[in-house]
């Protein structure tokens, strides 16, 4: 097996995607939005809950993916508490920068290093677009928007 | 399962070997390993027969069809035209004129949808189609149902990928219309028995499309015996080019149905007043067309006639029931299409993996197959199913692609089970 799909599929991805965190959905969301992959079909909800400051309080999403989404979201949604509406607009900034291989000046805080276990999309193009999904819909749910497609 | 047609054991139905030899692309490699090429039915590899018409056309004898009063000009035009006659042949219609050139399959139902139904069908008029359909075959019918509020009824199927037959025909009714039915399921490879659908529709005096991009290249087609009054076909899923497909249509339907699109070629005389359109098959025909890709198409019928849709049959059913028997001792692996009545295709899905990180890890051990959902949502739905791995099977494959394709699975159990 080659070397960029050890380097995709970690250990860290693999064992988020079986066992993703924050996965149900949410009664007391504040925002949310569905996020749909027409190439495969794939579909996730993310769930927000901002309090007054607009600062992300709780984060969650339901959906049906392959691993790398659903690592992605996992993580995210792991990520995206405590964080204010402006900090999880650049943390996304950053994250697709990782992701797409472009530098456009973001780079990912030191808290949030973990999240580099993804940056292995950027050997596989059409893959990226599974890793960037959930962070998508995020942005479109604090953006106030129902649905956002990858295409 | 018994396979429509099925090789006789041990005796090869062709040369697979020679056969290979033809298409250029399989001696390729792909992540440095052998080029298992299993996604046919997406689009097909091309034969070098194929590949040469093509470059033929534009090295010595390429100008615009219908035009031109030189000799190149002329030369091109008969052999595009003579390919229409090779494309009679091959579905057996009464007339050349009974075959429209288009560039692919969903436009010749695009054009039906359009010229057939949105003058010939009205409000409360019935469309059926199935559960097992290709978005190509579904949304137009929406379109047109959208447009001019006819009602689009969806014969269901089997949890195999079968028919419903008694449920189709209770759909049936006067306000029935037109039938719009694939011929063989991308995902699942069922083969739909169109003779009784055809009949049953027909007892109604509902008229019949049948879409047969996947068919085509599996198993003869009569359209005269069939009695269906339109099918369709794409050229690039039968090893010709992209950019050409093929509506036939019966030749009393073509006639009375208006153009699809207006423009050069289409027509008889234009003035600023009035336009009066050509005959058939150009006026369908607006434009210039796909000109070396349409000769490509003639060249590709003419190497799936050498070889014979009969033995191009019995191999894939030979190779279909080896890959069913491989797929089905993989742990966790489900077969997503199981009827008795199938060829060339095994959708499948893992308990432990998505079909897209399938998909890519299996790449990288050279094996090519379509994840996702095929351009059939409603049916993955209908399947319960979020998507699934498709290894879809040409004349050129042979046992080894199966092998590399179960031996790669491996790997996704590796990271995965």
């Amino acid at each position: 097996m080659s070397d960029e799909l050890r380097e995709l599929y970690q250990e860290v991805i693999l064992e988020h995607g079986k066992n993703p965190r924050n996965f149900h959905a949410s009664d007391d969301a504040t925002n949310e939005a569905r996020g749909n992959n027409p190439l495969c079909g794939d579909q996730l909800v993310i769930y927000l809950k901002l309090d007054g400051d607009k600062r992300v309080v709780d984060a969650s999403f339901l959906g049906k993916g392959c691993a790398i989404s659903m690592a992605s979201a996992s993580m995210m949604t792991e990520l995206l508490k405590g964080r204010s509406q402006d900090e999880a607009q650049s943390l996304f900034e950053a994250f697709h920068d990782m992701c797409t291989g472009e530098d456009n000046g973001h780079e990912l805080p030191d808290d949030v290093e973990k999240l580099q276990v993804l940056s292995g999309v950027r050997e596989f193009p059409t893959r990226v677009k599974c890793a960037t999904l959930p962070w998508h819909t995020m942005v479109a749910a604090l953006q106030g928007e129902d649905e956002i497609s990858t295409e | 399962m018994t396979p429509p047609n099925t090789a006789q054991a041990g005796t090869p139905a062709y040369d697979i070997d020679a056969i290979r030899a033809d298409f250029p692309i399989l001696g390729r490699t792909m992540h440095d390993k052998p080029l298992a090429f299993l996604d046919s039915a997406a689009s097909a590899q091309k034969p070098h027969q194929v590949i040469d018409a093509v470059s033929a056309v534009y090295e010595t004898e390429y100008a615009n069809v219908h035009r031109g009063l030189y000799q190149i000009s002329e030369a091109v035009t008969a052999r595009y035209e003579g390919t229409r006659e090779t494309i009679r042949q091959f579905i057996n219609a009464a007339h050349t004129h009974e075959i429209i050139y288009t560039r692919n399959g969903t436009e010749s139902i695009n054009l039906v949808a359009y010229s057939f139904g949105r003058n010939f069908l009205e409000e409360g008029d019935e469309v059926i189609i199935t559960e097992l359909e290709h978005h190509a075959n579904i949304v137009p019918w929406q379109m047109l149902r959208d447009e001019k509020g006819i009602v689009l009824k969806v014969a269901p199927i089997t949890d195999d990928g079968e028919l419903i037959m008694s449920a189709f025909e209770e759909l049936l009714g006067p306000k029935t219309k037109l039938v719009a039915v694939a011929h063989m399921s991308n995902v699942m490879g069922t083969i739909l028995p169109i003779e009784d659908i055809i009949r049953r529709a027909h007892a109604v005096g509902a008229k019949v499309l049948l879409d047969g991009c996947q068919s085509v290249t599996h198993i003869p087609v009569d359209v005269q015996a069939l009695g269906c009054d339109f099918y369709v076909f794409s050229g690039h899923k039968l090893y010709g080019p992209s950019g050409i497909g093929v509506l036939y249509g019966r030749e009393e339907l073509l006639n009375a149905m208006p153009p699809f699109m207006g423009g050069g070629d289409m027509i008889s005389s234009v003035t600023f007043e009035k336009s009066t359109w050509a005959k058939l098959p150009h006026k369908f025909e607006a434009g210039t067309p796909a000109i070396a890709q349409a000769i490509g198409l003639g060249a590709a019928i003419d190497y799936v006639n050498g070889i014979g849709l009969d033995a191009i049959g019995a191999h894939e059913a030979d190779l279909l029931n080896y890959a069913t028997q491989k797929l089905s001792s993989v742990e966790g692996l489900r077969i997503i299409g199981t009827a008795p009545n199938k060829a060339s295709v095994v959708s499948f899905t893992l308990d432990y993996a998505h079909p897209h990180d399938i998909a890519t890890i299996i790449d990288r051990a050279g094996v090519a197959v379509r994840a996702g959902h095929h351009c059939a949502q409603p049916l993955m739905a209908r399947m319960d199913v979020p998507a699934t791995v498709r290894a879809s099977i040409g004349l050129y494959n042979n046992r080894s692609d199966i092998d590399a394709l179960v031996a790669a699975l491996g790997d996704v159990q590796e990271l995965f089970g």
